[in-house]
């Protein structure tokens, strides 16, 4: 019979393996850019019905950030303000803003402002905020420095790694207590070397869950 | 002395060595030629499709489509629509999955260990029973990942770098049985279709002759380029022994892995070291079990009497007896340690598996796997094909049987009599498993009608005419003395 492979064909094996090992290395180069959370979810800056500027109330202004989200210290959950918080320096200051309909309409009407929620973890994930604050963790740690942002944007991967890089190694990221609002603070590991921050962790006796169930219930 | 007046009688050293010579069995019938051997393999491919195969092929997708509806209204529910449920956490999924890697251990243990043993007697049912391991891989497959719930994470069990930081837990044997079933499954393809290879290139020729362009073609791919000169043999020959000596291990390993599952657990009836070899040896035992249920029909229906003779059963039906046997060892050992340890717990578990509310299963098991191969001791069952083909039926329930009672049984007396429970499949698992039998023999149909079920170049090499002092000498001149047959 003629011949089906012509002489060529005995490089094919080598080519195929060659081949293969390229498109391998692409998927693997592709799937780990374009498909874990660091693409999916960093850079997530959602339009917002009021333009509310963290920059100017947070990092200019001063604001703590628990004036607004008045619960993350004492709540599993971190709370969004009320019209009312708003309206307790906007009843004076720009009070006839037209970037502040939204909110005006909200204290008048009782209906919440509709803001659009940037971090998010799954219904699977049981995330405390109140014990993170309360034991060194920053919010700077998780949501980045928010208090430069003009638009909120989500700056970390909020993956399953990134918690579990905190959690197995939480001397390097704790805070002093008083510097876990401070978003500009240094770490303990930072300000006093590693060995401190391992002292802070002894001492206020942070064990961060490592087990399936630590988080997911 | 007395040694000195034996000496006188008969010299210590004699004069010449007369080895006794052993007479050979014969492995093809009728002093059949190699043509012959070519027409009745390739036959069974090139002629028409018999109704008989339609018929069976139709019956089994119809079989598989349970396999099918089991699996899709597991995946579209959840894993709780199996009858799993505290304490019962494994059972028929995992049953089912020993149950058809047990089977593959026959096709492994013919295809390498029986290679490098050179027990000619393995070529006339090799290429069938490595097919079978394959298929019975695919079928126990169906069941670990599909027990996993959310098939889509089923990538969880290889240990792929992920943004989860996820990783393996390598002291379990869970996933020591991942590495295995998958070395397992891609060693026993590579060895089939390296086996292939020739015999491929046989009927790429012949369709070639015969004007059939395109299965020509189609076989010629999947031959490679064979020519069949003598450096492809060459490489060939050394390709499969290699094969064979990487898969002599994985016949023992495999089932040795699979019984880590249990015995590296804590519950009393799993946690035992015999395990292994007796795994191993029930695997073995179902095997054959399966090879003999598939190979006689297949026998009977192309009239290969010649070439599958009565010494290939006689050799098939002694493999059976003798892992059956060994097999029922184990478990007349099991209850004897559970006495010698004196572990009241452990003592439980074996007197409830006997007594209790599964007993009808463990006499079940008892009676297929002990009872059944014993009558393998005699001559008249092993020639009657029939009877053989019946009990090697009782062979594989039994050994289905084994792997329940052991899951089954440990797990519903467990350590807490609060928890303990009563474990009856449901519908979907019913049908799932009685669907793997349609996979499991749409495959193997699928085989027969397109593959050579015979290895023809190595079935030639064991004719009288494969030898090159055939008709001239009793002797071979390379290696043991032969003796032929009165019609040679």
């Amino acid at each position: 019979m003629s011949k089906l492979f012509p002489q060529s064909a005995n490089k094919l094996p080598l080519q195929i393996v060659i081949y293969l090992c390229v498109l391998a290395g692409l998927a693997t180069a592709g799937v780990t850019y374009y498909m874990t959370p660091e693409y999916t979810r960093v850079g997530y800056a959602p339009v917002q019905p009021v333009p509310y500027s963290h920059a100017l109330h947070v990092g200019q202004l001063g604001l703590d950030c628990r004036y607004c989200h008045s619960n993350v210290d004492k709540s599993g959950f971190a709370n969004l303000p009320t019209a009312q918080t708003c309206m307790n320096c906007h009843n004076q200051v720009k009070k006839d803003s037209p970037a502040l309909a939204v909110v005006r309409k909200s204290y008048e009407t009782g209906e919440p402002v509709p803001w659009v929620q940037i971090h998010s973890v799954p219904d699977f994930v049981f995330f405390n905020h109140a014990v993170h604050v309360n034991r060194g963790v920053s919010c700077v740690e998780c949501h980045g420095k928010v208090n430069e942002m003009e638009v909120v944007s989500h700056e970390k991967s909020m993956s399953m790694g990134f918690c579990l890089e905190c959690h197995r190694n939480p001397a390097t990221r704790v805070r002093e207590p008083n510097d876990i609002f401070n978003l500009n603070s240094p770490t303990i590991a930072e300000k006093a070397g590693l060995q401190a921050g391992q002292k802070f962790v002894h001492d206020w006796k942070i064990n961060p869950p490592q087990s399936c169930t630590g988080c997911h219930r | 002395m007395a040694h000195g007046h034996h000496a006188a009688a008969a010299p210590a050293i004699l004069n010449e060595v007369k080895p006794a010579v052993l007479p050979r069995a014969t492995l093809v019938e009728h002093n059949r030629d190699f043509a012959w051997i070519t027409e009745k393999i390739c036959g069974i491919i090139e002629g028409k499709t018999p109704t008989w195969w339609w018929v069976c092929f139709i019956l089994a997708c119809f079989v598989a489509s349970f396999t099918v509806a089991g699996i899709t209204y597991l995946v579209a529910t959840g894993v709780g629509v199996w009858g799993h449920a505290n304490p019962v956490n494994w059972a028929w999924d995992i049953v089912n999955f020993v149950f058809w890697i047990g089977i593959g251990h026959a096709g492994t243990l013919i295809s390498a260990i029986l290679c490098l043993l050179r027990q000619k007697w393995r070529t006339s049912i090799n290429r069938a029973a490595e097919a079978m391991t394959i298929f019975a891989v695919v079928c126990a497959a169906i069941f670990p990942v599909f027990h996993v719930g959310r098939v889509w994470y089923a990538w969880y069990l290889f240990p792929i770098p992920n943004s989860n930081w996820i990783w393996q837990n390598f002291r379990s044997p869970l996933e020591w049985d991942v590495f295995a079933v998958s070395t397992y499954g891609t060693v026993s393809v590579l060895f089939w279709y390296v086996g292939l290879i020739p015999d491929l290139a046989v009927l790429r020729d012949r369709f070639y002759a015969a004007g059939n362009k395109l299965r020509s073609f189609l076989y010629g791919l999947f031959a490679m380029g064979w020519r069949g000169s003598n450096r492809h043999w060459s490489n060939y020959e050394m390709a499969y022994l290699i094969l064979a000596g990487i898969s002599t291990p994985l016949v023992l390993s495999v089932h040795t892995i699979v019984s880590f599952d249990f015995a590296v657990s804590l519950l009393p009836g799993w946690h035992t070291t015999i395990f292994p070899p007796y795994f191993v040896a029930g695997a073995i035992f179902s095997g054959f079990g399966m090879v003999l249920t598939l190979m006689l029909p297949l026998r009977a229906i192309y009239k290969m009497e010649d070439l599958i003779t009565q010494y290939h059963i006689d050799c098939m039906c002694k493999i059976t007896l003798a892992t059956g046997t060994i097999v029922g060892y184990a478990y007349g050992m099991e209850f004897f340690i559970a006495w010698y340890g004196a572990n009241p717990y452990e003592g439980f578990a074996f007197i409830n598996r006997a007594f209790g509310h599964y007993a009808w299963a463990y006499w079940w098991m008892i009676g297929c796997n002990v009872i059944t191969p014993q009558f393998f001791w005699f001559k008249a069952v092993r020639n009657n094909t029939t009877l053989v083909w019946v009990l090697s039926i009782f062979v594989n329930v039994g050994m289905w049987f084994e792997r329940f009672v052991i899951i089954v049984t440990s797990l519903a007396r467990d350590f807490l009599p609060s928890s303990w429970g009563y474990y009856s499949p449901s519908i979907v698992e019913v049908f799932t498993f009685f669907g793997t039998f349609g996979v499991f023999s749409v495959l193997f149909l699928l085989f027969i009608r397109f593959l050579p079920i015979m290895p023809m170049a190595e079935i030639k090499a064991v004719t009288p005419q494969a030898d090159v002092h055939h008709g001239h000498d009793e002797r071979t001149g390379f290696g043991d003395p032969v003796i032929r047959e009165k019609h040679d």
